[in-house]
């Protein structure tokens, strides 16, 4: 067998055909194919540029958001138009938050499993794993029952296909089992983490994935008025419980989030990369 | 091999969440679903029973938005639908298997889960050049799909391409892009349009199979009446300054700023089915009316034909809520008392046109023997190439 053909290569952003010529121990060829096109840049031809990004957001939802705002830009410098500072902030959160998450998305939905082995992390010591989180000062020092409820809940992904072979652990794998626990654990606290970033994101964005508060020449958010107002009680149909995000409440909201956002990226995220990074220096 | 660990409910408990949280989420899906509150504990004896549902997800021609928003779910979270929900079998984007060894994940399904399966579609089927556009493992996109759908319990189309063709069919695609409705018999399928599609809704889906043992009403498209039932625009929170006529006339004007209404500035919420302001996104945080950009239409067919441009608004007018009176509409829009007969006559004529194509829909292959509640007219007559109702003779199994 000297062609080796990978297809569908998993855990990637769109479709993706590996093909390898393999003669001997090196491999001498490859290929690298996406395999879906959807040639949205003739979709885009002869539309107003005012509406470009909407489609050009499109082309990745992983990615979401950051399409969609080249194309503004794109526009925008064509047209020569400068934005106004307010908008040049949000647009900054926007694109720093989708930042943050895709990097940790990426290291735990889909790096993770190439470094890590969910198989024999699942065998790995409650008691020793708690040792281990301890030597190498490991955020929260979680105790053994937070061990044996990760590994309960991983248990469960293990039972199913999309887990893949169940076979013995592949010898190219270098973490220890106990840090193996850790690091998975903290891939399911980080499916929960995203909660605040998504709720970050759609405040911004309108919603998430494809934030809609684009627009070329700046962003549809606007700022609370500060004007005078009628009381509620003339308007008795408008909605008074939501507020705008770019009011001091809004604001704080976003604050709070971009904190707890932070957080877990330094506590965890961070600390897990170098754990795991550690074990496979010449990568 | 259905994992019969004994459901959400014993998972959570595991877990140290409370009986009040699960009854809460239970509430929730109850609202979403548009049930009366009296279900909620219907609800969530079914979920709480029920063992986890094997789920095959595929991907065509999409951009993995669908995939992102189930990863933001928060009601429950993605962990939960993950590993104590549902059972996932197959998702390229989530499993750790690839090439050979993925391929297998979605081979002899039928015989692996004898309680059934779910197949969910994200993205659509490309039909030129043999489907050349989308393969996977080789094959066409549509082929594997067929396969994945043909024992499938139901199929869940995730997101507008699946559901219409979305943006890999908008004028301009060279790929023949369609929707997944050609692969799949209608009364198996379930429609969840939107760009992206909202994860509460998916839930929401499952949830009332959960607990109904059938899949929820839907209308001639396959869309759910709980969540495509109701117009943006009657259903939004600035519909007041509408009422008022108070309008966002610039951006970030004045009127922008205390939060009036958007219609002038594009918003296709007057044409547009879908729950987004009653669910929202993100727990209930914000959707895009509320940030301050009008809706465009993502959850209609061809919307990236239809309801383009984004900032104009198109030549229709607003369909009639129950509270408003022609003569309202008359007068905010065009003020005129001339004018009004003009306005009911083209909207009477755009009726007739909808009633006579929908009787050709129903009588068409996706017809079921099911009755179906009427669908709510749509202001604006559909993009007429009309993927859905289509055949695509080249991609059906």
């Amino acid at each position: 067998m000297s062609r080796v053909v990978i297809d569908p290569v998993s855990r990637v952003g769109g479709h993706l055909r590996v093909e390898v010529e393999v003669p001997g121990p090196v491999a001498s060829d490859a290929w690298v194919s996406g395999t879906s096109f959807r040639g949205i840049e003739r979709i885009l031809t002869g539309r107003d540029p005012r509406d470009a990004w909407l489609l050009a957001e499109r082309i990745c939802g992983r990615c979401s958001g950051i399409h969609g705002l080249a194309s503004v830009r794109a526009v925008e410098r064509a047209f020569g138009i400068a934005i106004p500072t307010n908008a040049r902030l949000v647009r900054n959160l926007l694109a720093a938050t989708q930042f943050v998450v895709d990097h940790v998305l990426h290291f735990y939905q889909l790096q993770l499993a190439d470094w890590v082995d969910l198989g024999s992390a699942l065998r790995a010591d409650a008691a020793a794993t708690v040792a281990f989180a301890r030597a190498h000062d490991i955020a929260g020092q979680p105790d053994a029952a937070y061990f044996e409820r990760a590994r309960d809940r991983l248990a469960a992904l293990l039972s199913a296909g999309a887990a893949g072979s169940t076979g013995g652990r592949h010898p190219a794998y270098r973490v220890p089992p106990e840090a193996e626990l850790i690091v998975l654990a903290h891939s399911l606290e980080a499916l929960d983490w995203i909660r605040a970033v998504a709720h970050l994101q759609v405040l911004l964005g309108g919603k998430e994935p494809h934030p809609q508060t684009f627009l070329v020449g700046g962003m549809a958010l606007a700022p609370a008025w500060g004007g005078p107002t009628r009381s509620a009680a003339e308007h008795p149909q408008v909605d008074h419980t939501t507020y705008p995000v770019l009011s001091a409440r809004g604001l704080a909201d976003v604050q709070q989030l971009i904190g707890q956002v932070q957080r877990f990226v330094r506590e965890v995220y961070l600390p897990d990369v170098l754990l795991v990074a550690g074990y496979y220096e010449e990568w | 091999m259905t994992t019969d660990d004994g459901g959400l409910y014993a998972a959570l408990l595991r877990r140290g969440i409370s009986r009040r949280a699960f009854l809460e989420f239970a509430a929730a899906m109850t609202a979403a679903l548009a049930l009366p509150a009296a279900y909620a504990p219907r609800v969530a004896a079914a979920v709480a029973a029920s063992p986890r549902l094997p789920v095959v997800w595929l991907r065509g021609l999409d951009c993995g938005g669908g995939t992102e928003a189930f990863l933001r779910a928060a009601r429950p979270t993605a962990s939960e639908l993950l590993l104590d929900l549902l059972s996932l079998e197959y998702h390229e984007t989530l499993m750790t298997a690839a090439g050979e060894a993925a391929t297998a994940a979605r081979a002899g399904l039928a015989s692996r889960f004898p309680g059934g399966y779910v197949a969910v579609l994200e993205g659509a089927v490309p039909t030129a050049d043999g489907g050349a556009a989308c393969t996977v493992g080789g094959r066409p996109f549509g082929d594997v799909a067929a396969e994945v759908t043909r024992d499938a319990r139901f199929t869940i189309a995730v997101g507008s391409c699946a559901a219409y063709g979305g943006v890999a069919a908008a004028s301009g695609s060279p790929t023949g892009a369609r929707p997944v409705s050609g692969l799949v018999p209608g009364d198996r399928l379930v429609a969840l349009p939107g760009c992206p599609v909202n994860t509460d809704n998916v839930v929401a889906t499952i949830v009332h199979w959960l607990t109904f043992r059938q899949l929820p009403v839907t209308d001639g498209r396959r869309r759910p009446l709980f969540a495509y039932g109701g117009l943006v625009h009657n259903q939004c929170e600035r519909r007041a300054h509408f009422e008022f006529g108070e309008f966002v006339q610039a951006w970030g004007d004045e009127a922008a700023q205390k939060g009036w209404c958007l219609y002038k500035m594009g918003c296709k919420g007057p044409e547009t089915y879908a729950n987004c302001p009653t669910v929202r996104f993100a727990e209930g945080a914000s959707w895009p009316v509320q940030a301050g950009h009008g809706c465009v239409g993502c959850t209609m067919p061809g919307s990236w034909d239809a309801m383009l441009p984004a900032y104009r608004r198109l030549p229709g007018i607003v369909p009639l809520a129950p509270e408003v009176t022609i003569d309202q509409v008359g007068q905010v829009l065009v003020g005129g008392v001339g004018a009004m007969t003009v306005v009911h006559g083209a909207a009477s004529v755009a009726r007739a046109r909808y009633r006579a194509r929908r009787a050709r829909s129903v009588a068409g292959p996706t017809a079921a023997a099911t009755p179906r509640p009427e669908e709510p007219a749509p202001a604006v007559e559909p993009d007429p190439a009309e993927p859905a109702v289509e055949p695509t003779p080249a991609v059906e199994p």
